[in-house]
């Protein structure tokens, strides 16, 4: 039973700062994931929490417990390596052992305790074999059985499933998920795939050049994402982000952008009235388009198709109006040839716009 | 078709490969073939010097009789073995002086540790050059072991030793013992030391005796010579076969998964 509490964590190697002013507090059995792109932080403070990074300044806790000096083999945590980091001289049941052996656990224990997590994985009969007489998936599950022996108060993951193939990615995804159900441990995960994330996590923290972009659940961060940088990352096909320009017209304001303006609504439009005259950062999911037959100036982008991507159950459509270029979705059996023309609508309740500066969200929905 | 395929490769791969292995033996050819010959015969010009006319055991028994050569076999085998050794591990010198160089200092050193013209004067400075050797040879099969492996044992709750005993040195073995192969070879087979540190007979190594004894003046017994190199190959030729499966392993890298 332990929460992990980071409080104002930073990281520094030499000069660089890999970490800034880091704050999260999981909760007791939560699965947190740190997403971001390579680069940003987000296993170097898995590798803090874990004990194998020192931390420059700041405050880790699991539990009650202050664990900033603790080495890593007293903190009561298992971490599963991208690479396994399986011991090759050793059977899978010394692999598995290894660590309760460590800790001078008498050997029947011992037995007994790999026995069970080598039935939880199901990789009982591979207990005699070595590391290299297996598959990618069964050292998977090899790694994962080392990190469940030793009932940790914690699970770290780094990037488990990267080195596997797509297919026995989204089944170990699942398997990993039940896994952590039945063993009801606090969890924090790193990758770098969004999907995983939005899948796997109870909550996900984005992280970019060393600093948390925001923490929230997996549709929070989707449907309200805090700056142009979330709104990018979370969501495949990414969310279409462009420049346009605010002009008042009449009571309301339109945007202009490409070859193309379009009138807000009334009620949308009254928050942006500080940002009349000035540019702004627009972002539409590709699936909050809808196509009209005809262009109406002010309410439709029109556009001419460019690449038609039907991926079965629904098809994407890259398009350029102007100087901008969208994808949207148009439907799982939508009839598009290349190089025909496209009227699009915006679902204006669902579009974002973001401050060209700050480029933090101007109004969430 | 088939005839054609098997004696391009006959041609293309057998044939270098014959002339490449006829050159490399050729050196031991020579050295067996003038064991059993008398000195009547190896003089003679006329004779075809890569037969031998008249077989004789002359040279060894030579060999054995008229000097220590058992001994100096067994000098040789102390300083191989204890160079390579424990004893090696205290010394840690003459990275990048080269060794012509690096005696001259050293015969001084040795000179003062009252260790002149002993057996030890040799096991103390041939680790002068092992240890870097080795250094280098296992650094890459060290760099070999992934950091994560480390860790990972770590997170396990092992310590920096028991990580190094239960972890990297088994995985290391097969460099390891390479890198102990290589030693006792080089130690074989040291000259230059050899010669400047050691003077009295009784204590020569094989590579200073052979040379030192049976090249009296200008006259060389090449029957007892080539006898001599041909018995101190032997046990190096027998280490580097028993160990050749993990020789083998360490020429070509530690870590396959």
């Amino acid at each position: 039973m332990a929460e992990v509490r980071l409080e104002n964590v930073c990281k520094l190697f030499d000069e660089v700062v890999a970490v800034d002013e880091f704050n999260l507090s999981i909760q007791d059995k939560e699965f947190v994931v740190l997403v971001g792109p390579s680069g940003c932080g987000k296993t170097t403070t898995l590798r803090m929490i874990a004990g194998l990074e020192s931390i420059t300044s700041g405050d880790v806790y699991i539990g009650d417990r202050l664990i900033n000096k603790l080495p890593a083999k007293d903190r009561n945590i298992a971490m599963v390596f991208q690479n396994y980091a399986l011991y090759p001289h050793m059977t899978v049941f010394d692999n598995m052992a290894f660590s309760l052996e460590m800790r001078k656990r008498p050997k029947e224990e011992i037995k007994d305790r790999v026995q069970e997590a080598a039935e939880i994985l199901g990789i009982q009969e591979l207990l005699l074999r070595r590391p290299k007489q297996l598959s990618g998936g069964q050292r998977q599950r090899v790694a994962l059985g080392r990190a469940i022996v030793r009932k940790p108060e914690v699970f770290l993951f780094d990037e488990p499933l990267s080195n596997l193939d797509a297919k026995l990615r989204v089944q170990t995804r699942l398997e990993l998920k039940k896994l952590h159900e039945r063993l009801a441990t606090t969890a924090v995960y790193v990758t770098h795939d969004q999907i995983e994330a939005m899948t796997m996590g109870d909550r996900i923290v984005v992280m970019h050049d060393g600093f948390i972009q925001q923490v929230g659940s997996p549709l929070e961060l989707y449907d309200r994402p805090a700056n142009k940088f979330v709104a990018g990352f979370i969501g495949s096909p990414a969310m279409n982000l462009f420049e346009a320009e605010f002009n008042r017209a009449g009571d309301g304001v339109s945007l202009r952008a490409g070859d193309f303006t379009l009138d807000l609504p009334p009620e949308k439009a009254k928050h942006f009235q500080d940002y009349t005259e000035q540019k702004v950062i627009v972002g539409i999911r590709p699936e909050d388009f809808k196509q009209a037959d005809e262009h109406s100036p002010g309410k439709t982008i029109p556009a001419a198709v460019e690449v038609v991507e039907p991926i079965g159950n629904e098809t994407y459509v890259n398009v350029a109006a102007g100087n901008v270029t969208l994808t949207a979705a148009v439907g799982r059996r939508a009839v598009i040839k290349p190089h025909s023309s496209l009227n699009l609508v915006p679902i204006f309740e669902n579009m974002h716009l973001f401050d060209i500066r700050s480029q933090e969200s101007i109004v969430n929905n | 078709m088939a005839i054609e395929r098997v004696g391009s490769k006959v041609i293309k791969f057998y044939v270098p490969l014959a002339a490449y292995l006829a050159f490399l033996l050729f050196p031991f050819y020579w050295m067996v073939n003038t064991v059993f010959k008398s000195d009547i015969e190896l003089y003679n010009l006329d004779l075809n010097p890569l037969y031998i006319h008249s077989p004789t055991l002359g040279n060894i028994v030579a060999l054995f009789t008229e000097t220590i050569f058992l001994r100096w076999m067994a000098n040789t085998f102390f300083v191989a073995l204890s160079a390579s050794g424990p004893t090696g591990v205290a010394i840690f010198l003459g990275y990048l002086v080269p060794q012509t160089i690096l005696f001259i200092p050293l015969a001084h050193t040795i000179f003062k540790l009252k260790l002149w013209d002993s057996l030890w004067a040799l096991v103390l400075t041939y680790p002068t050059f092992l240890i870097p050797f080795c250094t280098w040879l296992l650094m890459g099969y060290f760099k070999s072991i992934p950091k994560e492996m480390e860790e990972c044992a770590m997170i396990d709750g092992a310590s920096r030793i028991k990580i190094f005993r239960r972890i990297i040195l088994p995985l290391c073995l097969p460099g390891v013992l390479s890198a102990g192969i290589f030693c006792f070879t080089l130690s074989w087979n040291e000259y230059l030391y050899a010669l400047a540190f050691i003077s009295s007979t009784a204590k020569k190594t094989v590579p200073i005796g052979l040379v030192t004894e049976l090249v009296r003046g200008d006259v060389y017994h090449w029957g007892a010579l080539m006898a001599g190199a041909l018995c101190a190959s032997v046990p190096v030729a027998l280490v580097y076969s028993f160990f050749v499966e993990h020789y083998v392993a360490g020429m070509t890298g530690a870590l396959k998964e």
